[in-house]
């Protein structure tokens, strides 16, 4: 089962080689992995998405806990949540595709954010599941590359996770 | 304005003591502080007149305070004095020239010159696992820090409390792959509780105060400080305080069990009609050996102990089955897989208890004692778990216990206990090793009877440190541990050559105490220099080398599992003269090949009190270690008893 896992890090030089290297010392999946500053200079948060049986989960979250570096931690994908996958995909754009990956772009409210007289390179943020049907969606057109962020992610209403 | 805002911060840390008068003149007692956060490669020239008088080469009055002024290395010094440090094992090189040159003139820390790192790691760990108080390390960068891995590793797989400091080049070499240059906080991170690497040189206190504290408190285990040499130049000093507390926002290790779990526990284990207390390393950690014993004699429960937990109950006890597990014994084995209820306690469920998981005790209700949430349900999962201390949950446990059988007359299951203790006598009389002999007689010595001689000759009240192979088992089965801390072996690492060195910093803890080393032939050549080290610091160990010729475990694997194919576990006739070699040493060498001179020697051994003897012991080197369980697919009730005989 996919998880989503939200870390508040410290923000010290060595702490995010620490989480990494749990998840691959103990052979557990990191699928994506989203991490940057906060606010507070003093933390980082880091937005995983792992899958695993309940007791693989049940392990994953008690060894980040472990971590010194690990001030707190949620998973997310318990409750209701809101999840955003940033993508930037640069496609071949001539030709009768040119209109064609225009309209797709429209349809999932994406952007064309650099257009050259070849290429467009088109932002689009939503959900990993979304971000796969966008690039499926553009099968006929050519692919040059595509960058994701990862998935950073945010539980609903009055839930938060700080200090 | 600035001249003088920066001769009131700078003046004392130029002139030291000396110019102490003047400073109070210049109404220097609101004199701003050395300013913070000085990189460690600052290049200013401060105090270069005075370490020549020990810390007291530059002192100010900060406030009403006399604070110290140190430089780096100096504070390393002082802090490892301030946290009552006994011993220091260590070896020196070019990245820590500076902290040994200051314990050199300072330290009142004695330090232990090692003849190689991993020794030195050894040797700390085997003193903190004998007095339970941390052990110190100190190395230096590249080579020494990667040879203190495998002492870490050690100390980290069997929850061992250690710090260890090692050199590191300077800040602004870092990365450039300098001469002894490794990342020691990227190689030892999957090995340590924590590690620190230093920035600044006034953080060394407060770093060294945090390490000594992740590293005793919750699970113990190590911890790294690795320190760039100019963070410990002479020249740059600064204040000196060692921080009374400790505060970590993310690191609260459990206090106390919870209550409402405590009490189910307590239920549960009052219902048992085939109880077992199976009690780990966690209870010797934990210093509850008393608690358990209370609680096992209380209920009259029968307890048996891992590997790492022997010593916690009474060896002799009527009511400890002995060691469970891989080559446990045969009526600890039976009794855990056919329990109801498993009361275990600082034990981590190895897989060199269980067996294969999926068919381990089916009918075990299973309670869990640990300070360590990720030691619970991680491969057997716990119908009750309790997350604390182990001295304070038992604490617990024994009251709502005590409240229970009080108030509710609720008392164990007395008919029930009866027939499950007539189950255990019967098994225990059928294969119990200490009741029905397990080994056969040959003309040769039986290895089995060697640590039964060592138990004789030290009266059952010596620190036996092991390395590991057949004689470590051996010991574990043959030698009654009534005591916690007395058994010092390589549990969960599973270290050849940790016998020695450990047995080391044994002595030297306990310098009236008799400390023998089990050995082999295979794991003694693994750190045998330290021979040396023990001529030098005068630590006369008895070394009992269990002599097979072979790598025995190795041997006894391929015997059962690869049809006496013996791939690289015998050495030819290249073993050296051991008798030779430790007298090279300056010590004792004795060689024993007859049953009937075995007790004389092992006598005469332990009667020079202040000779290291090194017993060479000829024993059979055809005989195996059983009982055995049968794997893969075995339970805990599947066992080898003999070459031909099984369960």
């Amino acid at each position: 089962m996919r998880r989503i896992i939200s870390i508040l890090l410290e923000n010290e030089p060595g702490a995010l080689s620490r989480v990494i290297g749990l998840f691959s010392q103990r052979g557990y999946n990191i699928e994506t992995l989203n991490v940057a500053p906060t606010e507070d200079v003093t933390l980082s948060r880091l937005t995983l998405t792992t899958t695993g049986d309940d007791k693989t989960m049940e392990q994953i979250t008690k060894q980040l806990n472990k971590l010194l570096d690990v001030v707190k931690l949620v998973d997310l994908s318990e409750g209701a949540h809101i999840e955003r996958d940033l993508m930037l995909i640069k496609v071949r754009a001539t030709g009768v595709v040119r209109d064609e990956i225009k309209r797709t772009t429209d349809i999932f409210r994406g952007q064309i954010v650099d257009v050259g007289p070849n290429t467009y390179t088109i932002q689009l943020t939503g959900t990993g599941e979304k971000l796969d049907s966008f690039v499926a969606a553009m099968a006929e057109a050519d692919i040059l590359e595509v960058v994701r962020s990862g998935v950073a992610g945010i539980s609903r209403g009055e839930k938060v996770l700080r200090l | 304005m600035f001249v003088i805002d920066f001769l009131r911060g700078w003046l004392p840390v130029f002139t030291g003591i000396r110019f102490r008068a003047v400073y109070l003149a210049l109404g220097g007692g609101v004199a701003s502080q050395v300013p913070g956060q000085v990189p460690c490669s600052a290049t200013s020239t401060q105090n270069l007149n005075g370490y020549d008088e020990g810390y007291a080469s530059g002192v100010y009055v900060n406030g009403r305070d006399i604070v110290e002024l140190l430089s780096g290395g100096e504070m390393i010094a002082k802090a490892l004095e301030d946290e009552g440090v006994e011993f220091l094992f260590g070896y020196p090189g070019g990245a820590v020239l500076h902290i040994y040159d200051a314990l050199f003139k300072t330290s009142k820390v004695p330090h232990v010159l090692v003849r190689h790192e991993q020794a030195a790691t050894h040797a700390a760990d085997g003193y903190a696992r004998a007095t339970g108080k941390p052990g110190v390390v100190l190395v230096t960068s590249g080579p020494g820090a990667t040879n203190a891995i495998t002492g870490i590793a050690t100390a980290y797989m069997d929850s061992i409390p250690m710090v260890v400091l090692s050199g590191q080049v300077a800040t602004h070499l870092i990365g450039e792959d300098a001469f002894q240059e490794t990342d020691m906080v990227g190689i030892s991170r999957p090995i340590v509780k924590h590690s620190f690497m230093v920035r600044h040189a006034q953080d060394i206190p407060a770093i060294i105060r945090k390490a000594f504290h992740i590293a005793t408190t919750g699970r113990p285990g190590p911890v790294v400080i690795d320190i760039p040499k100019d963070c410990t130049r002479p020249d740059a000093k600064f204040e000196y305080h060692y921080p009374e507390t400790v505060k970590l926002r993310s690191y609260t290790p459990a206090q106390r069990g919870h209550t409402g779990q405590i009490r189910k526990a307590a239920k549960l284990l009052l219902s048992a009609k085939r109880p077992i207390i199976y009690a780990g390393g966690g209870v010797i950690l934990g210093e509850s050996s008393d608690l358990l014993t209370t609680l096992a004699r209380q209920l009259n429960y029968p307890v048996t102990n891992t590997l790492m937990g022997l010593g916690a109950y009474p060896a002799t006890d009527r009511q400890f089955l002995g060691m469970l597990g891989m080559h446990g014994f045969y009526e600890a084995n039976m009794a855990m897989h056919h329990s109801d209820v498993i009361l275990a306690v600082g034990a981590r469920f190895d897989d060199r208890v269980t067996n294969t998981v999926s068919r381990f005790c089916p009918g075990a209700k299973i309670i869990h004692i640990d300070i360590d949430p990720t030691s619970i349900s991680k491969t057997v999962a716990a119908d009750i778990p309790i997350v604390g201390p182990v001295q304070s949950v038992l604490q617990d446990l024994l009251e709502t216990i005590g409240a229970l059988q009080e108030k509710d007359a609720q008392q164990p299951d007395a008919a029930a206990l009866g027939r499950w203790w007539e189950q255990i006598e019967e098994w225990r009389g059928k294969h119990g090793l200490w009741t029905g002999r397990r080994y056969g007689h040959s003309d040769q010595i039986m290895p089995q009877q060697v640590i039964e001689s060592l138990y004789r000759a030290t009266g059952g009240d010596a620190y036996v440190t092991s390395d590991v192979g057949q004689h470590q088992m051996f010991a574990a089965q043959y030698y009654k541990f009534d005591k916690p801390r007395r058994w010092i072996n390589s549990g969960g690492l599973g270290t050849m050559g940790f016998g020695l060195p450990s047995a080391m910093g044994v002595k030297l803890a306990f310098p009236d105490m008799e400390v023998a080393c089990v050995t082999g032939e295979g794991s003694i050549q693994m750190n045998i220099q330290e021979l040396s080290t023990c001529k030098q610091y005068n630590t006369p160990i008895k070394i009992i080398n269990l002599r097979n010729n072979a790598l025995g475990m190795v041997k006894q694997w391929q015997d059962m599992q690869y049809e006496g194919r013996y791939a690289m576990s015998t050495y030819e006739d290249s073993l050296p003269d051991f008798i030779k070699l430790v007298e090279a040493y300056g010590h004792v060498g004795m060689q024993v090949t007859r049953l009937e001179d075995l007790d004389k020697c092992m006598e005469e051994a332990f009667a020079m009190k202040d000779r290291l003897v090194f017993l060479d012991i000829w024993v059979d080197p055809m005989e195996h270690v059983y009982p055995m369980h049968i794997a893969p697919n075995g339970a805990m009730k599947d066992m080898w008893l003999s070459k031909n005989e099984r369960t």
